[in-house]
Formats: C-alpha cells, structure tokens, sequence
C-alpha cells in the first residue's frame, strides 16, 4: 500500500473511532468534535491561501459564509420536498464558494500583498454589509433557519444525533484533505508554492502570476464554501455572522497558531483554537484575552507554530534523545506554570472587578479563596508571576541547548 | 543570412527625461553566443529587461525568430522561447533544488495550468529535472531547500532554472559575478555545456570568460552600441579601448 493510501486508511480510521473514545463519546463531546471538523476543513482551504500561495486574506469569511447560506437555502428546499439526501447539500455551498471565489478572486488576485489583504478586508465589509441590507437573501438578523431531519434519509442515516452530523463533517474532512492534497501535487500546485517564493522569477518561467493566484483563490474559495456548508447543516442556522470579519479573523488565528508550512498544521490549529473557544470560555470570561496573548507567544517564540513544534520533538525522539530534552522541560515547566496561574490571577481579579462589579470581590481561583478588594492577592500574583518568569529565563537557555543537542548532537 | 534568432531595431527607453537605452540595433544570430559588455551604468540589465519583458521599450522592435515580443509581458515572452537568469540570484528560496528545477520545466513541456493530474506522476517532466541536475551537478543536492545552498550553488541552480525548459534564446545576466575564480571556471564550463545548440546573449564583467565564451561581442556605453565584432577585433578596437577596456581593466 501507498504512504497516500496508508495515510488516508489511518486518517479513515481515526475519525471514525473518535466519538466513541470515553471521554469524546457524549453529545457535548461529539458537538465540539464536528465543530472542530468544520473548522479544520476551513482552516486547510484557508492555508492553500495563506501557506502554500502566500497571501494573506482578510476576508476568508466570505466563502465560508456565503456557502453556508447556499446550503441552508437547498436545505430549505429540501425541507419542501426537493429530493437530495442531506449530506450532499454542502456540495451547494462548495460550488457557491467557488462561484463567490471566481468573482471576488479575480479581482483580489490582481495583487499580492499588503494590495491583496486590503481588497479582501475591503470585499469582506461589503459582503457583510450586503448580508444584513438584503434580508430576503440573508434573513436580517435573525438569519436563516432549516432542518436536517425533515429530508430523504440516505442510508438510514437521519441526522437526528449528533454522532451522525459527526460522521458527514469528518467524511467530508476527508474529502477536503485529499483534494487540498492533491492539488498542492499538481503543476498549477507546485507554481502555488513558486510564486509564493518568488513571482517575478515564476513570471519569467512562463507563468502568469495573476493566474496562479486566482486558481488558487478559487479552489480555497469551494473547500471554505464546503465548511460553510457544513456549518449550515450542523447549527441548522445561519445568520451573518458566518461572512463577517471575527469569523475570518478566526481563521487566520487557527492556521498561524497551527503553522503554516505544514499541511496538518492548519488541523491543529482549527482543533486547538476550537477547544479553546468551547472550554476555556466555560471557566473564564477574559478567553478571548488568553487567545490574543496565546497567538501572540506563538508569533513570537514559535512561529512555526504548533506543527513545527511537533515535528521538532519527532525528531528529537526519532535521534533518541528525548530524556535530556524532558531533564530541561522538568526545570522549565513549574517556572512557567507559576507565571501562567501569576499573570492568570492578575487578569482574572481585574476582570471580576471591571466586567461583573455585582459579584462581589471575593473569588476563589485555582481553589484558593481571595478578596480582590484587598492588596495581598494583587501582591501575591504580581510576586508569583514575577518570579516564574524570572526563573524561566534562567530555564530557557538550557532548553535551548538541550533541543541544540537533541537536534544536532 | 538566414533570419537572426534575437533582432534589436533602433530600440529606446527613457524613465522620465533620463534616456537609458538610445536607440539600440542588434542582431543575434541562431546558435550564437554574444556578450555584452560595458562600463556600469551603460544600460546593459536594462537591455535585458527590455528583451525580456520585465520593461517595455519606448520605442523601437525587438524581433524574437521573427515575433515582434516588445511590450509583452514576461510569461509571454518566455512562452515563446526565451529564458534568461539574473544579476541578483532569483530561485525559489522555500522549495527543493529539485522544486525549482521542475518549475523551470512545466510550462515549456506543455503542463501549464494542470490541476487534475499529480506531477509526481509526469515522467517527462522528471527524467528531465533529473538530467538538468546532474548538467548542473546538483545530483547531490536535490532535496535540499534552494535558500540553504552555498552562493555557487545557487547560481548554478539559477542558469539550470533558465536553461531547463529547452529555450532557444538564453540571456544570461553576469552568470560568474561574485565567484572565485575555480567557481567561474566551473559556471564557464556549464554555460557552454548547457549552451550548445542555443543562441546565448550574456552581460558580463569577467573578460576572461567573455573573451572564452563569446563567438561575437557587442559594446554597450552609455544606452549605445559603440560597436559589435568579433572578439579579436574588439580587443583591437581603439575606440573600445578608450571607452572601456582602458579604463576599466589596465
């Protein structure tokens, strides 16, 4: 068998067994599992853009969302009675991406850039405006809504569970990997790569940029229609929201985080951005702060982000050396976890005290019962976080070389 | 004499109120290796740019086998057999030596926009990248990233970007600039390998290899051509001699 073929079974494989690994096999779990397939089918047709063509989009949304509203109006239909087994509905949001791709991508694609990230930002705008000016199209506010259930069943499969909306994310997951794949192997793939690096050099190979570009463009543009398709089909719902700007914000967090030279680094990055949204904003109002702070650590200190982290520590277990590696993190570790929960303590005593003033000033975190109106737990986190991170910057050097050593003997 | 492979008519260009290139004439014939030579500032990249596509001219025709290319863009001018390499090394940095090669290599063997077919699977496309590897003896080097290699190694890989597609009219810009002298000696010995058969225009400074390479020099000074012979008789040339030879290399 293939590495492909290899590949594809394991992946086949994995998916399908992940809703019923304990833990992973309640309807909450299995909800945050399509979410974050939804997602890392976004984020890989966002890194076609992004990691492999080098543009920076603002405007991702657009597909995304316009694709879910072209499935939640075939879904409609189908709630009417027009025959198509619902796990096939995102293919309309596939192909109004894609339409939406060919007429916003050629004009975009005009340029590279800082020209490039403007014209989507700016065509982002307008679509959102656009989607709360025509209602009839949009549904205003209050969106669109549908049903999954009310349609032929195909199968037996009725979409009543959520196992089962699991099961036509994760396929269609698939799907998306191996198209995403397959293009990037393919002439027009390579010259993706090409004029990333290089377009003045891919112009002078007989290559017209521009093209290149757009061709790109158009096939993110139908993989993020999918997502949107498939967003429609799992909320049942779709409302403006999914064209605007924090959801194409989103997208380019996920991917940077995730990494953008690796393939799965766009998956990581749409599994852990999605866990983070769905659980840490269960215990914490100032999430959304962690996440800011979280991507701006990886830009800064990783910015391969989490896939080259991963593949550095393959390699590292790969040259056997894994023991040094973990001696250092032992060192590092306690350090950097007193100047999370330090910093951690400080950010949540101020929000209690600015967002939800009615609270009250006593609070308990990480179980230690505190009075934010009195100066010892300022003093206390200040102090601990203080010297975390001091200690850290001791450790840090000496993870430094040990990864040196791993690494390169 | 049968048609010229690369035809220059009186050919200009000025940015603003600067006139770079007056009013250049030249023929290259098919299957001839012609240097340009000239002190800086003459207008010699510019030349290229011109040909090239990368500027349009002012005025004036530039013929390639008989198509009129001025003003084209640069896809359009290298679609229809032209290839040429630069000053500035320019290589796809993030991709392997093999990548680049086989960039160099899709257009020309007619894989274009493709899409629906894996490159992996183009055994053309391969076998040639392949043979173009070892021509630029980079055989060793195929799956390292073309930003990592040594400065010579990236100029060869550059003239084998250029030359790979199988284009008949080859502009090389100061291929040997910045080399010891084993490695020009190197890169001279791959510019007539790789060269055979093809009509090459060059820009270049070292006299040695314009004088080893050249089959017919041209003169380039001050956005003019000051005169085009054979080498010998341009070593000879007094005018030359004044204008640039003396100066420049006593």
């Amino acid at each position: 068998m293939s590495r492909a073929a290899r590949g594809l079974a394991l992946s086949a494989v994995l998916l399908a067994a992940l809703p019923w690994v304990p833990g992973l096999d309640g309807n909450f779990a299995r909800s945050l599992l399509s979410q974050m397939g939804i997602a890392a089918i976004f984020a890989i047709s966002y890194n076609l853009l992004l990691g492999q063509t080098g543009l920076l989009s603002f405007g991702h949304a657009v597909y995304f969302g316009l694709g879910g509203y072209a499935a939640i109006h075939l879904l409609r239909a189908v709630n009417g009675g027009v025959p198509i087994p619902v796990p096939l509905v995102p293919i309309a949001g596939a192909l109004a991406g894609l339409a939406a791709g060919i007429v916003f991508g050629a004009v975009a694609t005009r340029r590279a850039g800082t020209i490039f990230a403007l014209i989507t930002l700016g065509v982002g705008e307008l679509v959102h405006a656009a989607s709360l000016m025509l209602p009839g199209l949009f549904g205003g506010e209050e969106g669109i809504t549908a049903s999954r259930t009310k349609a032929p069943h195909l199968l037996g499969l009725d979409l009543g569970s959520q196992v089962q909306v699991y099961y036509v994310i994760a396929s269609w997951l698939l799907v998306t990997a191996l198209v995403a794949l397959a293009f990037m192997r393919t002439p027009v793939g390579r010259m993706c790569n090409a004029v990333r690096d290089n377009p003045e050099r891919a112009e002078f190979i007989g290559y017209n940029p521009r093209r290149v570009r757009f061709l790109a463009c158009s096939v993110a543009a139908m993989l993020a229609g999918l997502a949107g398709g498939l967003h429609a089909i799992n909320y049942e719902i779709v409302t403006s929201d999914a064209v605007g700007a924090t959801r194409s914000g989103e997208v380019l967090l996920m991917v940077y985080i995730g990494g953008v030279h690796h393939f799965i680094g766009a998956i990581l990055g749409a599994v852990a951005i999605t866990w983070l949204q769905v659980s840490l904003s269960n215990y914490t109002t100032a999430w959304l702060l962690y996440l800011g702070l979280f991507f701006m650590a990886i830009i800064l200190y990783a910015p391969g982000g989490l896939a080259a982290i991963v593949v550095k520590h393959l390699a590292i277990v790969r040259n056997r050396a894994m023991g040094s590696v973990l001696r250092a993190y032992a060192l590092a570790l306690p350090a950097a976890m007193m100047m999370v929960a330090g910093a951690a303590t400080l950010v949540e005593i101020a929000y209690r005290l600015s967002t939800q003033p009615e609270a009250g000033t006593r609070m308990k975190l990480f179980w230690i019962p505190m009075n934010a109106a009195t100066a010892w737990p300022w003093l206390g986190a200040a102090g601990i976080a203080t010297i975390g991170f001091l200690l850290l910057r001791r450790a840090a050097p000496r993870v430094r070389a040990a990864w040196d050593t791993a690494l390169h003997g | 004499m049968a048609e010229p492979a690369l035809c220059l008519r009186d050919v200009h260009k000025s940015f603003g109120a600067t006139s770079i290139i007056r009013g250049v004439s030249l023929d290259v014939a098919a299957g001839e290796r012609h240097a340009i030579i000239g002190p800086n500032g003459a207008g010699k990249s510019t030349l290229f740019n011109l040909i090239s596509g990368r500027l349009a001219p002012t005025r004036g025709s530039i013929l390639l086998d008989g198509r009129q290319i001025a003003g084209l863009a640069p896809y359009q001018v290298s679609r229809l057999g032209l290839a040429r390499s630069f000053q500035v090394t320019n290589i796809f940095p993030r991709m392997s030596v093999f990548e680049n090669i086989r960039c160099g290599l899709l257009w020309p063997l007619g894989h274009r926009y493709d899409f629906w077919r894996g490159i992996d699977g183009l055994s053309d496309l391969n076998e040639r990248a392949t043979r173009t590897l070892e021509q630029i003896r980079l055989t060793a080097r195929r799956d390292t990233l073309a930003g990592v290699l040594t400065y010579a190694e990236q100029r060869a890989l550059e003239i084998g970007i250029t030359m790979a597609g199988g284009a008949n009219v080859i502009l090389l810009d100061e291929p040997t600039a910045g080399m010891s002298r084993a490695e020009t000696e190197n890169a001279v010995e791959l510019i007539r390998e790789v060269s055979e058969g093809r009509t090459l225009v060059m820009v270049e400074h070292d006299m040695s290899v314009v004088f080893g390479l050249a089959d017919r020099i041209s003169v380039l000074v001050y956005g003019e051509i000051l005169a085009t012979d054979v080498p010998a008789r341009i070593r000879g040339d007094e005018a030359v001699r004044s204008a640039y030879l003396g100066t420049a290399h006593a």
